[in-house]
């Protein structure tokens, strides 16, 4: 043990209360072995935050395993919580301050690049003590290691302290935790035990008490112990507010559509909304259906369109392969549907628990022959809610699918938003039974729009049969090829039609300038973060952000025009053009650049990452000033 | 709440329907294809049962089978090969009131949509299953299918078929939650009739096979049980089938069984030879899958909107000086 001693970290012994430092906003990760309750620890901090009046994001960090070994750093679990005084939109570039319950967990992290340098390091230090050499052997290693690289250490008793208070303290570390970090943080104790009453409602009242003691008890340990504090000034805000992730939002949103049925298949990243639903939903008389398979839910979800309400299936990547024949179908019979798949990494099984914004294609162009259908991508947590609503609208509308493109970083990441003001213009109508006037065609397609009136069962003199094979406008099978074309034109035009209505998208920053930043889905907050960076920095740079991939809103061209260059932003694949081999015979582009490309004829290069994390507004400013650099712009 | 509002609507307009107000189209099938014979038992079984050709929704997958909606003169889905079960389900259960029956074949049912079949039977929706079983694939041409039998030569089997054919009677049996199994033959229409009306009056999933002859690529395959009717085994029981003095003297082989029995029904089922037709089994209680998720019910605008307000609360953070709910 000699070398354990030659190996001690200098104690590092801090003076206790100080004055609060006031700041704008705080990145703070909390770092443990899965089961520890990291990310129960971070999102009641993001509440509290949120109650105060406080902008917060908060992303997860979820190992792909159930049960992960313990202290590696492949198992680490956790979350980070953007705090800030105003409106937050994303997680942000490095952490500033980081508690970890072992130093396995914390050197994931630190090798990621996630650190900000000289950041603040809250260390479990029982490790210290451990009867496992090897074990004191590593936590000393590391923490020498994170003092020279000028990471600021504080080791903290959390199992001791907690062992005072509770018989398990591997299950209470996290509220003793979150009781530091309100300290540290100067949120309101008050709400503080009223966040831990609300998750621990459902149990016994000993429960609560037990863990507002140990919440108590990390506040004065911080206050004792710590030499920093800090105020995030808040303003609260004037109308209530909702504080929920973005797959919780999407659920509440198929609950506002009025829709009747969700049919799903259990898959990351999207199965905790249907979880959501089969609760809250059914509450209200709607149905969670778990089939037997994708291919199922998606079919039971067009057999239930067919005849009732459009109804909604909830999947991704690897579901939503599964879905396209069915979907294609959907689009044949002209059958409203929607489809929402929250994206991961793929392709294949790929990272089911990272973030990927890989299936833009897929969505336009996927199930086999010309099978147009709409596809839209919330842009934050509140446009998760509202998506749904829209999408439900437009399927019955237009009779067509919808797929709303969400991903893994907003499924699990927490953003306040207004709290919805319920309208019955949400709600579908319910199905029309009135009898159908003698001679109506099934499809009475509409020549200029492609629009045609819906016959479901129940209808007299509606009997017809509707058929994914092609068919006439009295939907009997038909292979003459001028009724084909007919249906094709007709299913065409629908999106036309929608097209028609769609406003024109906005852009971010100056109407005009060097570069135009284009984006799509979750990576809006990112984008516009960046913007005002590059901006402050005297780079006349701007974004515009699409909520509708397919079909494209008129005025893109027109924005387009005003800007000297233009550059995707995506969380997916491109071609790197500085790879031997690459050049732009063989570049593939970005999804969205490639359609902006295609459609508008115009030079729009990409930058993406596809590292299966957020897209961070740093990395995005050191992009674009490189592309700007290249062509000779500077600020 | 319970009654659904569009059962209502649907009574109001209920009146009585002759047969041809069932006759679609005029169908393509081969002469001497057995599917004639199940949609002239259909479409006699609506109109003596008077279903509402509105309140009727045939369901199809992809093959000569699937088919039957088009010449039917209901509401009807042909959908995709393998995928008639979860579209029948979502059906019923968006519309429990409507009649639904799903139309599928041996390839549609026992391959490609051996899944959903499987969890169908689970599901124990109240839906009517016709599964027209003639041993091969006959609209891609002739190749074997799970039912064809072994040493069949077909275009993908030219040396004859490998394996042994699935029998769909005791793979259903062996389905925890099935309820109504039975067997019928295209050849004997009378019967074929009256198991299908059995079957339609079962509340719950009630699975037909019926074996039906292929005069295109499988021609003789079923002669020798024509040629013999002691080769037909009908299966009575006062629960079950009761024969008319005609069919009765015809087929001399009879066998009393009870289709309350599961285990003997799973010993009838294994018999190829004779070929049993009848009642297999039944079961009138077991639960339904679109009752015990209460399908169907009424959801006024002011209860999604309490429900919606309710889940809002959970997560609002108020305004200063807002007294929280």
């Amino acid at each position: 043990m000699t070398q354990t001693a030659t190996l001690a970290a200098p104690e590092i012994i801090r003076p206790g209360p100080r004055p609060a430092t006031p700041i704008s906003e705080a990145i703070v990760e909390v770092i443990s072995d899965s089961g520890e309750g990291a990310q129960r620890c971070g999102q009641s901090l993001g509440a509290i935050a949120a109650r105060m009046g406080n902008g917060i994001w908060t992303t997860e960090i979820i190992p792909a395993e159930i049960q992960p070994p313990a202290r590696s750093v492949a198992g680490a679990s956790g979350i980070r919580i953007r705090i800030g005084s105003g409106h937050v939109t994303n997680g942000g570039d490095q952490t500033e301050l980081v508690v970890a319950f072992n130093e396995q967990v914390l050197l994931g992290r630190v090798r990621a690049g996630e650190l900000k340098p000289g950041a603040k390091v809250l260390l479990e230090c029982m490790w210290k003590t451990h009867r496992d050499p090897a074990v004191v052997v590593s936590y000393m290693k590391t923490v020498e290691a994170l003092l020279s690289d000028g990471f600021e250490v504080y080791e903290i008793p959390m199992e001791e302290r907690c062992r005072e208070l509770v018989a398990d303290p591997r299950k209470g570390k996290n509220m003793f935790v979150l009781g530091i970090l309100c300290n540290v943080y100067g949120l309101d104790d008050e709400l503080a035990r009223e966040q831990i009453a609300r998750i621990f409602g459902k149990k016994e009242a000993k429960v609560i008490a037990s863990n507002i003691g140990l919440y108590e008890a990390g506040a004065a340990w911080a206050e004792a112990n710590l030499d920093f504090k800090y105020r995030i000034p808040a303003q609260k805000s004037t109308v209530p507010q909702i504080v929920v992730n973005g797959n919780t939002a999407l659920a509440l949103g198929v609950m506002a559509s009025g829709m009747d049925i969700c049919a799903m298949y259990p898959i990351t990243p999207a199965t905790s909304a249907s979880h959501y639903l089969s609760e809250a939903f059914e509450k209200i008389g709607g149905l969670v259906h778990q089939a037997e398979d994708e291919i199922a839910a998606c079919a039971f979800a067009v057999g239930a369109s067919y005849a009732g309400k459009c109804a909604v299936t909830i999947t991704s990547g690897p579901g939503y392969s599964l879905k396209q024949e069915v979907i294609g179908l959907a689009v044949m019979a002209e059958i409203p549907l929607v489809v929402v798949n929250v994206q991961r990494g793929g392709p294949s099984t790929g990272q089911p628990t990272k973030v990927e914004q890989g299936d833009a294609l897929s969505a336009i162009f996927g199930s086999h022959g010309d099978a147009p259908k709409v596809v839209m991508a919330p842009n934050s947590i509140e446009d998760c809610f509202y998506s749904v609503i829209t999408a439900r609208k437009i399927a019955e509308t237009f009779g067509m699918v919808v797929v709303v493109l969400s991903d893994a970083s907003l499924s699990t990441a927490q953003q306040p938003f207004p709290r919805p003001e319920f309208s019955e213009s949400w709600l579908a109508p319910p199905v029309d039974l009135t009898p159908v006037p003698p001679r109506t065609l099934a499809y009475d397609w509409d020549a200029v729009t492609g629009l045609s009136r819906r016959i479901q069962p129940g209808r007299p003199g509606g009997m017809h049969t509707v058929t994914g094979l092609a068919h006439d406008r009295a939907s009997k099978v038909a292979y003459d090829p001028a009724i084909n074309e007919e249906g094709l034109r007709a299913r065409s035009l629908k999106l036309a039609a929608l097209q028609k209505t769609l406003k024109a998208p906005t852009v971010f920053g100056g109407e005009s300038g060097d570069m135009l930043l284009i984006g799509w889905g979750s990576t809006m907050g990112a984008i516009e973060e960046s913007v005002t960076r590059l901006r402050a920095e005297g780079l006349a740079v701007s974004s515009m952000h699409l909520r509708f991939l397919q079909p494209m809103p008129s005025g893109i061209r027109e924005i387009l025009a005003r800007f000297r260059y233009a550059m995707t932003i995506e969380g997916n694949w491109s071609d790197k053009p500085g790879d031997e081999l690459i050049d732009e015979d063989n570049r593939r582009y970005s999804a969205l650049a490639m359609l902006l490309r295609a459609r508008f004829l115009v030079d729009i290069d990409c930058w993406s990452q596809a590292r299966g994390q957020p897209i961070k507004p740093g990395d995005i400013c050191r992009a674009t000033r490189e592309a700007l650099k290249r062509r000779g712009v500077q600020s | 709440m319970s009654k659904s509002l569009s059962s209502c609507v649907i009574k109001l307009h209920q009146e009585h329907h002759a047969l041809e107000d069932y006759q679609g189209g005029v169908p393509r099938w081969c002469n001497g294809c057995g599917d004639n014979a199940i949609l002239a038992a259909m479409q006699r079984l609506c109109a003596d049962e008077n279903l509402a050709p509105e309140g009727t929704v045939f369901v199809s997958g992809i093959g000569c089978s699937s088919r039957l909606p088009h010449y039917m003169k209901t509401y009807g889905f042909h959908s995709l090969h393998g995928r008639a079960f979860p579209v029948a389900e979502g059906i019923k259960m968006a519309r429990p009131e409507l009649n639904v029956f799903v139309s599928t074949g041996d390839g549609d049912c026992c391959s490609i949509g051996a899944g959903h079949w499987i969890h169908a039977l689970r599901y124990n929706m109240n839906i009517t299953v016709l599964l027209h079983d003639n041993h091969v694939y006959g609209l891609t041409k002739k190749q074997a299918s799970p039912t064809s039998p072994r040493g069949f030569r077909s275009n993908t089997t030219p040396y004859g078929a490998t394996l042994e054919p699935m029998n769909p009677l005791t793979v259903s049996l062996g389905v925890q939650g099935a309820s109504f199994i039975a067997q019928a033959v295209d050849w004997i229409p009378e019967v074929l009739y009256d198991i299908l009306r059995a079957a339609h009056r079962h509340r719950g999933f009630s699975f037909v096979r019926i074996l039906q002859r292929c005069p295109e690529f499988m021609p003789k395959a079923f002669d020798p049980w024509l040629h013999d009717p002691q080769r037909t085994q009908l299966l009575t029981h006062r629960d079950g089938l009761q024969l008319s003095a005609a069919i009765a003297s015809a087929y001399r082989n009879q066998r009393e069984h009870d289709p309350a029995n599961i285990d003997r029904a799973r010993e009838i089922a294994s018999l190829d030879d004779p070929i049993p037709v009848g009642i297999l089994y039944r079961n009138p209680d077991a639960p339904c899958y679109e009752d015990l998720r209460h399908a169907g019910q009424l959801r006024a605008p002011a209860d999604i909107r309490a429900g919606l307000e309710r889940e809002f609360d959970k997560y609002t953070v108020w305004p200063e000086g807002h007294a929280e709910a």
